[in-house]
């Protein structure tokens, strides 16, 4: 029976991370399943589907080495792995705008409120330090449908940013 | 007709190459059959490559028809020995395959091709294809040549940035 963990390690970045962290889980019987792992800011995140047939406490002795040495922090939660269930986004929204406090939560709020399901969330801050813009590209399911949608983009529009949706529409060959 | 099994990756026979028809006959028309069935019998399938069967032969089928969001399209195609002879502008978008289960991803390809290719009965036949059926013939062909659409991954993340739409360069015209 699979035990499938969730590791999260955050911390300065630095060459090597991935390379260190995952040749200790593989060294100590590991297998790895999907993972989001990527610079944000000056900082290094991982969260990664590890598979150990040990305890969470084995698991935390086996990799506490390593994030110290790389001075991460762990964090390690008992989860299900659930793979091969992937749920395919059908929309893509990509705001932008001047870098603003409540940005995520009003432009969320509205898709949320209009049947959006996010599957897959990314920003970014550019710019310069004293004009920062924030572009943020989400994916997701239409649970309304993409009308009620572009309802809520052209809304979102009125407050100032930047919004515009596209319909995802996958190709199966 | 049947239902035909399809190959899976890590198959390494849909890494192969596959070579052109020669006799437009009675079995090839049977296999086209099967193929098509095969396809329509696939989640949401709107093209099919022989060597996804096992067959490596240069036979595609597209029938980009009855999308959930109607596209342009020349109904159900048989596709025998294509060859894309123009391509014009680039587009990113989500593809996935009958041969790669439970997996999408982004990919780049030209908006508009011109295709040269033979029809069943071994007649020469060409087509202006655009967008959605455009991509869906390039990835078919990919398939001929050994190609997954694993082959021509992007970045999600850098999507936004790729997906402007290049005019191509005025021809430099020279004087006689």
């Amino acid at each position: 029976m699979n035990h499938w963990y969730m590791l999260t390690l955050v911390g300065k970045d630095r060459p090597g991370i991935v390379a260190k962290v995952t040749a200790a889980l593989y060294d100590g019987g590991c297998n790895l399943g999907e993972a989001s792992m990527m610079r944000l800011g000056g900082n290094f995140t991982i969260m990664l589907m590890v598979d150990f047939e040990r305890s969470s406490k084995a698991l935390t002795d086996l990799i506490s080495p390593v994030a110290e040495s790389l001075d991460l922090h762990l964090h390690l939660d008992r989860i299900e792995g659930k793979l091969h269930q992937h749920v395919e986004p059908d929309v893509r929204i990509t705001v932008y705008g001047a870098d603003r406090a409540g940005i995520v939560a009003k432009v969320t709020a509205a898709l949320a409120e209009a049947g959006l399901n996010i599957t897959d969330l990314e920003s970014m801050v550019g710019g310069s330090e004293d004009k920062p813009i924030y572009v943020m590209q989400i994916e997701g399911t239409a649970a309304e449908g993409i009308e009620s949608l572009q309802a809520a983009v052209d809304v979102i529009r009125k407050d100032g940013v930047e919004a515009h949706l596209e319909p995802i529409e996958t190709m199966i060959g | 007709m049947a239902i035909l099994e399809i190959l899976t990756y890590p198959d390494e026979r849909l890494k192969q190459e596959s070579q052109p028809v020669e006799q437009f006959d009675d079995e090839l028309r049977a296999f086209l059959a099967d193929l098509e069935q095969t396809m329509l019998a696939g989640p949401g399938g709107v093209g099919i490559a022989a060597p996804q069967v096992g067959r490596f032969q240069r036979i595609v089928i597209v029938d980009c028809s009855r999308t959930r969001k109607p596209v342009p399209n020349h109904g159900r195609l048989f596709i025998i020995n294509p060859e894309i002879t123009a391509w014009e502008g680039m587009a990113s978008g989500r593809e996935g395959c009958m041969s790669v289960p439970d997996y999408t991803g982004n990919v780049i390809r030209a908006e508009k091709i011109s295709l040269h290719y033979y029809d069943p009965d071994g007649n020469v036949r060409q087509l202006e294809a655009e967008g959605y059926e455009a991509r869906a013939i390039q990835h078919e062909i990919d398939h001929l040549d050994g190609l997954l659409f694993l082959d021509r991954l992007v970045s999600r993340r850098n999507d936004l940035f790729r997906r402007k739409v290049y005019q191509p360069a005025p021809d430099p015209k020279q004087k006689d």
